[in-house]
């Protein structure tokens, strides 16, 4: 693991009105890592998300990835860069089978035109094949084959989760943005959520930054966490420091031991 | 015998804009009820080359996709950032302005419509164009590109999360419909060999639409039967006179009462499309035993 950041956030700031969501913070995923991104409900985790993945204009500050800004970008463009990223509340192609919600992410692999696929000349059907091999490899991956056929919607909530990673890992992302993935999920599942997102940061090679409530998973599978509190940095550093961290244990921690 | 090649041809000549508007509506979701604005820029501009140039139909048919689609084109630039119901507005007033616009023009016949146009569609064009473009709209629905139009009638933020540049995606599904209802227009005017700006007002948008929900939103067989029914249903209750619409009208409404998702909503009647409706069903089903077993 390098120590280079993969994502780098400088004094990003956000403003709604006359609100302050997020206050000149900096943060840095290494390239490799999981990294934590924790706080109290509504200390601007998500809209940090959503400015990374340009859904939201920054107000100030600056976001580069891979040493390159990414500030106020295309959504898509950011995602074909190489960022992707999950929802809190699920967002599926909710009408589509599990097998099209993750061939439909593949896009970007393929590389024929409009006319190509219009006419179905030869580079459609080969890039076509091989779209289709690699969205079944996926879901065998992620233990959803036997559930290729099933409409997205009609989905279990815990594999619903799973399956919007296996989109999100269609892109061949460099770096995921995962928000809240165990929302909902039992203890069990959750453990079994952990070692997941370790094995696809190892098979993939990619850099994980989460968003997530269950201090469990937190605490087991980030190397390194980054604390928010009311829009800006509290703390930041690796499990062990964040815990034992006295403003931390009071603004955030201390409140769950009640 | 001639009376029902006459519908015959007028089904596929509307199987051609509902097929475009299938497109839009049925894959990228969104509504528009402007589309008679198209298919009059098509028919006016085609009996223009047809009847006052004197140029060969295949160049006014041509003439009459681009011009529909140069215009959809700019009406996408300014009205596609709009949010879905902003959209179908827009639309609309443009299909107005449209008739409004032609009502005006005295070179082609102003309100009181144009006539003596040449007859130059036959049932060969229409047959030949109506297997075009149903096997232009399957390749396109079934390629990465068509599959992103889905994409963002699904789930528009997730689509821009998976790398789905959404407004271009909007933009080449409304162009794609606009040219195709030009098209239709194109045939229409030199079929009917008159024109005047009322064929192609609001209710002729309306009955576009109408067609692609009533087979089913997403199918293109679904379009197909869909428009096949409604152009063929007040012709087959002609005898029944004023009640002829409003027993259209009660058709509707008890389909879309009775099956929400139209005649055939969500797939396709092929043996390929209708195995994988039963795997999806089949698979549920498993699926909720497993459950119930579990409980």
């Amino acid at each position: 693991m390098s120590d280079s950041p993969i994502l780098e956030l400088k004094q990003l700031t956000k403003r709604f009105g006359g609100l302050t969501a997020v206050g000149e913070v900096s943060l840095k995923v290494r390239e490799g890592g999981i990294t934590g991104l924790i706080g109290p409900n509504g200390a601007g985790k998500t809209t940090i998300f959503n400015l990374i993945t340009g859904v939201y204009k920054v107000s100030s500050g600056e976001i580069l990835f891979q040493g390159k800004s990414i500030t106020n970008g295309d959504s898509w463009q950011i995602a074909q860069a190489g960022v992707t990223r999950t929802f809190q509340n699920i967002r599926l192609f909710k009408n589509l089978s599990a097998f099209d919600n993750v061939l439909t992410a593949c896009h970007g692999a393929a590389r024929y035109g409009l006319a190509e696929a219009l006419l179905r000349l030869p580079r459609f059907r080969r890039e076509e094949r091989a779209l289709r091999e690699k969205a079944i490899g996926l879901l065998d991956i992620m233990g959803l084959a036997d559930r290729a056929d099933v409409l997205a919607n009609n989905l279990p909530y815990g594999l619903q989760r799973r399956l919007e990673i296996t989109r999100a890992l269609a892109l061949d992302p460099k770096l995921i943005l995962l928000d809240e993935p165990a929302a909902g999920m039992n203890p069990d599942e959750t453990l079994h959520l952990m070692k997941l997102i370790g094995e696809i940061r190892d098979s993939f090679k990619l850099s994980v930054l989460v968003i997530e409530h269950h201090m469990d998973l937190i605490m087991g599978v980030c190397e390194h966490i980054h604390v928010l509190n009311f829009g800006c940095t509290l703390a930041d550093g690796t499990a062990d420091s964040v815990a034992n961290d006295p403003r931390v244990v009071e603004a955030y921690l201390g409140a769950e031991e009640e | 015998m001639e009376y029902i090649q006459g519908i015959a041809i007028l089904i596929g000549i509307n199987l051609i804009a509902v097929l475009g508007l299938s497109i839009l509506t049925g894959f990228t979701g969104l509504f528009s009820f402007g589309h008679g604005g198209f298919m009059a820029i098509g028919a006016y501009i085609a009996a223009v080359f047809t009847a006052r140039l004197h140029l060969p139909f295949v160049l006014a048919i041509v003439a009459g996709g681009l011009s529909a689609g140069i215009a959809s084109w700019l009406i996408g630039l300014i009205t596609l950032k709009l949010k879905g119901d902003y959209f179908c507005i827009a639309t609309m007033g443009f299909g107005e302005a449209v008739r409004i616009i032609l009502n005006n023009i005295p070179y082609v016949g102003g309100a009181r419509g144009w006539e003596s146009l040449p007859k130059l569609t036959n049932a060969w064009w229409v047959i030949g164009l109506d297997i075009v473009f149903v096997v232009v709209t399957w390749n396109l629905i079934n390629s990465r590109q068509g599959r992103n139009m889905v994409a963002v009638r699904e789930e528009e933020l997730a689509a821009q999360m998976a790398g789905v540049d959404v407004f271009r995606h909007k933009m080449a599904a409304l162009v794609a419909s606009a040219i195709m209802a030009g098209i239709a227009g194109a045939l229409m005017a030199n079929y009917m060999q008159f024109i005047r700006p009322t064929m192609f007002n609001m209710a002729k948008s309306t009955d576009l639409t109408i067609m692609v929900i009533f087979g089913g939103l997403g199918s293109i067989s679904g379009s197909i039967l869909g428009t096949i029914l409604l152009v063929s249903l007040p012709e087959l209750f002609r005898n029944f006179a004023q009640w002829r619409l409003v027993i259209y009208g009660l058709a509707v409404v008890v389909i879309m009462v009775g099956r929400p998702q139209g005649l055939v909503g969500g797939m396709e009647l092929t043996p390929a499309g209708i195995r994988k409706a039963a795997a999806a069903r089949r698979a549920r089903q498993q699926f909720r035993d497993e459950a119930g077993q579990k409980t």
